[in-house]
């Protein structure tokens, strides 16, 4: 084997049908006698159904039929949770269409059948639904106090309470003896805000019940979890149920779902015998796909006067939503085993309570609980410093795993296999210009600059490669964590590479053939890359978690060195020589210490042909394989932002942001770019412009894009990325994963700049997003509280 | 429901000729009647750009136009753009900095960009970045795509839109 492709910026395969408007998104989708669906949806966060009359939307010109939860109640079931953290966690039932009671504003009631999208709509307005409001319960703190409920069949908001103590677990120290001889004690409350993943192709789901096999195409990020549980959920068999995935707009999580409108649009097309469409508009889609973040966090840290870390103590609130989506109670236990980030603490509880309030329900946003540990962190670290007087980088490099510690096993018990935090650092500090930008510092505030300038740190890492099975069900998590990958030669010697991960933007097709192109010595533009079809692709759990490349890229490999054990057989066999003798590089096998060799294309024409097969040799070269990882890795880097605050009206803007992330051994350094600047935009926005904003009535305020400030052009600056690369041992390639990485590391670089531009005039925090409006703000409380000197 | 008005429209050098709705879009009108899909719907509210075209040459945001206010004008969208089988060179350009990634926002992206490069040939970051406010990308963080436009601007990608033989390799950030 020869290395030519890995490590290559190669331009994607994926673009040519993008850039020229040849685009399958499932919107575009048409099919013969199609009907489409539009959805009636609750006003109210929380009430009653009292009575639903949908005479007059039935006789509305081109409507088909009209379904309500009652239409359906025999065959709906229950959208599934497939991660009850404790055996004790409670969740309502979750009717696709609701049937007596909603729990949030943009809850399905109804859904019209008919001949258009303009038809069906119209006659939305022709349901009428009586309601009577229930009280809503909207905020954290005060649906644990359960005075409110958001179900009023439950008898507490409260889903569950997952527990990890570092004493209990072996792992550590307990944590009431860290905080008990605590020299300096560290306490903060950090709000992580309700964000929408925002994805820019509003979900879409086309489905055809015309033959025996029903054809479902969804904007999912997983087809084949969704096959599996549409066909549980509905009583179908699985083989009955084809899913697929074709071009996919985005979804950093938010496709990381079933959604009722994907049962709805199955259960009219199987009633109507007819092929259904369902298309979201933007507001539904930010009103009812599924939201991310939301927790309050209780901290506590524990060091010593000199600086070292000796516990921390974290006690969360998370919001599940009115329901508990498919893995949204685990989102934030994947955050549990980060709170330490890079450091080595001794001791370390959290404790986490899942509750339910009058909002949609939470999933997976990009990093998934991981962004919300390490902003935690890494704002607790610059509290550190500013409490001891120290540089915060100092007070990180006192506490973080040295490079010769590892491999080492942390406080929640995970062993992290490599990293360079020191490398990375010295890189960023350097490209940063760190020095002269803390120098620049001391001049503004010394002259009072109306414009003041803070640098925000972030030294962070991440848990990738989700997740070694054994690990998720320990977790109790309902599903494995493999990954499969069929790698197919055809009769020319070109190869289909099937992959059962699926892509929405991460340029699968361009790195899974420079992998196998490395493998099998095909050229990269003889390889196909065929994914996202559960027909296709019969075995996958999909794409998420960063894990595609560690956990899927490695079946890949392995299926490609099946089809070379084979091809190996072939090979001897067709150049009448010993297997043992046999050598393969560069797409040739070669008899050991003579000249004589056979290409690959050779070999696969003859497995094709058949005519002369070694006795016993089945004429097939395609291999599968299915790869379990037995770890995790753990990717990391160091973030700096130079942010600039005007003081007089609260406008923040980032002058300078330079990142050194170590992902490991890059398959394509330009993908890896293209994901590392995807990835702050999120994480940048989290901290400055977005929130899920609620008005008391649970009504979502932020519905549309006028609102829900999705960043710009202008918004957002030119970034400084560089990488260091520390290979990962978990897997064979050295890769660590990078799809999460600048949106867990950013978003506490730019609030710790922010702060530090601010903090000498009295400002201790400022909740996100930071708004000129709340920097104002915190700026005139800190005078009026005599913060100023 | 008011009674529909035949409309001409010239789309990417074809005359139609129509029976609307008066309340049909021209984002419908070109995705649904016309077939042309490459149009892409992402917001309903004029604000992400998703389904930005060409009318008369200027960018639209064809969510925000009803189809009878097309009539008697010409209107070029991104399956237009190729001409004679080579990509313009935006899309080439789209291509070379990898400045698409999920692809939703691309199309509008590119047409709105080549409606900033009509108005000012050779624009400054800033003023790209200005140019494009209207329109939003969630997997990007724009700054392939504002390399893009430069590189469009400054002529550095091939202008019949071939690929030649080492352009299949992008240069990025190095390694320590």
């Amino acid at each position: 084997m020869t290395i030519t492709e890995v490590g290559r910026a190669r331009l994607r395969k994926e673009d040519a049908h993008l850039i020229t408007g040849r685009s399958r998104y499932t919107d575009n989708m048409t099919l013969p006698g199609m009907l489409h669906l539009a959805m009636v949806r609750s006003p109210f966060a929380h009430a009653k159904i009292t009575s639903i009359d949908t005479s007059a939307a039935k006789s509305s010109p081109g409507v088909v039929t009209v379904l309500t939860g009652a239409d359906v109640a025999a065959e709906q079931g229950s959208l599934p949770n497939v991660w009850p953290v404790t055996a004790e966690q409670k969740a309502p039932a979750f009717p696709s269409i609701a049937v007596d009671e909603v729990a949030f504003a943009g809850e399905v009631v109804a859904c019209i059948v008919a001949r258009s999208a303009a038809a069906a709509r119209d006659a939305v307005e022709l349901v009428d639904v009586s309601y009577d409001e229930l009280p809503v319960v909207l905020d954290l703190e005060e649906a644990f106090t359960d005075k409110v409920l958001a179900h009023s069949n439950l008898d507490s908001n409260l889903s569950a309470t997952w527990v990890f103590d570092s004493g209990e677990a072996g792992t550590g120290k307990p944590i009431a003896e860290a905080l008990a001889n605590a020299e300096v004690l560290i306490e903060r409350t950090f709000y992580q805000q309700r964000l929408i993943p925002a994805f820019m192709e509003p979900r879409s789901i086309v489905v055809d019940p015309t033959s025996e096999q029903i054809t479902m195409w969804s904007s999912t990020q997983i087809p084949h979890i969704l096959r599996l549980i549409l066909a549980l959920t509905l009583g179908l068999p699985e083989s009955k149920l084809r899913v697929i995935a074709p071009d996919v707009g985005g979804g950093f999580g938010g496709k990381l779902t079933v959604i009722p409108e994907e049962f709805i649009t199955l259960m009219a097309a199987r009633r109507v015998g007819k092929p259904c469409k369902y298309t979201e508009t933007r507001s539904e889609s930010l009103q009812s796909g599924h939201h991310g973040r939301a927790q309050v966090q209780k901290v506590k840290l524990a060091a010593t006067k000199d600086g070292i870390v000796t516990g921390l103590d974290i006690q969360l609130l998370a919001d599940m939503g009115a329901y508990l989506g498919i893995i949204g109670s685990g989102v934030p236990i994947l955050g549990a085993f980060m709170y330490n980030a890079i450091y080595k603490f001794p001791a370390y509880r959290l404790e986490c309570n899942n509750l339910f309030t009058n909002k949609a329900w939470t999933g997976a946003y990009r990093g998934a609980g991981r962004p919300e540990a390490t902003f935690a962190i890494e704002r607790l670290m610059d509290e550190l410093a500013v409490e001891l007087g120290m540089d915060p980088l100092e007070v990180r490099k006192k506490n973080w795993i040295n490079n010769e510690e590892f491999p080492f096993t942390t406080v929640t018990g995970l062993e992290y296999d490599s990293g360079n935090y020191e490398a990375a650092t010295a890189k960023a500090v350097e490209l940063f210009g760190y020095d002269e930008l803390r120098a620049e510092q001391v001049r503004r505030r010394e002259a009072n600059d109306p414009v003041q300038l803070g640098i925000g740190i972030s030294t962070f890492t991440e848990m990738c490669g989700l997740a070694p099975s054994r690990v998720l069900g320990a977790l109790s998590y309902a599903a494995g964590g493999w990954e499969h990958a069929q790698v197919r030669v055809l009769p020319t010697g070109n190869v289909e590479v099937v992959t059962g991960t699926s892509p929405h933007g991460q340029g699968h097709e361009t790195a899974w053939s420079q992998l196998v192109a490395d493998r099998l010595g095909v050229p990269f533009e003889n390889i196909e890359v065929l994914h996202g079809d559960t027909q296709v692709s019969q075995r996958g759990l999909d794409t998420y978690g960063s894990r595609s490349l560690t956990v899927g890229g490695m079946a890949v490999l392995a299926a490609a060195d099946k089809v070379i054990e084979k091809a190996k057989v072939l090979a001897a066999h067709l150049m009448e020589a010993s297997e043992e003798d046999i050598e393969f590089t560069d797409g040739k096998f070669s008899v050991k210490g003579t000249d004589q060799s056979t290409a690959f294309g050779e070999v696969a024409f003859a497995a094709f042909s058949a005519h002369n097969l070694p006795e016993g040799f089945e004429p097939n070269l395609d291999s599968d394989a299915t790869f379990d990882p037995q770890s995790f890795s753990f990717p990391h880097g160091t973030h700096l932002a130079a942010m600039e605050v005007d003081t007089e009206t609260g406008q923040v803007t980032i002058r300078k942001y330079v990142c050194v992330d170590d992902v490991g051994v890059v398959v394509n350094p330009l993908i890896v770019e293209g994901q590392v600047h995807g990835g702050l935009a999120q994480g940048i926005a989290q901290a400055l412009y977005e929130e899920a904003v609620h008005d008391d009535a649970g009504t979502l305020v932020t519905g549309s894009f006028v609102d829900y400030l999705v960043p710009g052009a202008p918004d957002l600056p030119h970034f400084t990325t560089a990488r260091t690369e520390t290979p990962s041992t978990t897997n064979q390639l050295g890769a660590k994963g990078v799809g999460e990485a600048g949106t867990i590391a950013s978003t506490p670089a730019i609030v710790n700049g922010v702060l530090d531009a601010v903090r000498h005039l009295g400002v201790k925090d400022i909740k996100m997003p930071c708004t000129p409006s709340r920097v104002w703000a915190a700026l005139e409380e800190a005078k009026t509280t005599g913060g100023v000197q | 429901m008011a009674s529909s008005k035949t409309i001409t429209v010239e789309v990417d050098d074809v005359s139609y000729t129509d029976d609307v709705e008066p309340r049909l879009l021209l984002v419908q009108y070109l995705r649904e009647r016309l077939g042309k899909t490459g149009t892409l719907i992402g917001c309903d509210t004029t604000n992400c750009g998703a389904c930005t075209v060409h009318l008369d040459g200027v960018s639209v945001k064809s969510c925000t136009m009803f189809a009878v206010q097309a009539d008697g004008h010409s209107v070029t969208t991104i399956e237009g753009l190729a001409r004679d089988g080579k990509l313009a060179p935006l899309q080439q350009a789209f291509h070379q900095c990898h400045a698409l990634q999920c692809g939703f926002c691309t199309p509008g992206m590119i047409m709105q960009s080549a409606s900033l490069l009509t108005e000012n040939p050779h624009p400054t970051e800033q003023e790209i970045r200005d140019g494009l406010e209207g329109n939003l990308c969630r997997c990007t963080g724009y700054q392939n795509i504002v390399a893009a436009v430069q590189a469009a601007a400054d002529g550095t990608v091939s202008a019949d839109g071939t690929v030649s033989a080492d352009s299949d390799e992008a240069e990025t950030a190095g390694v320590a």
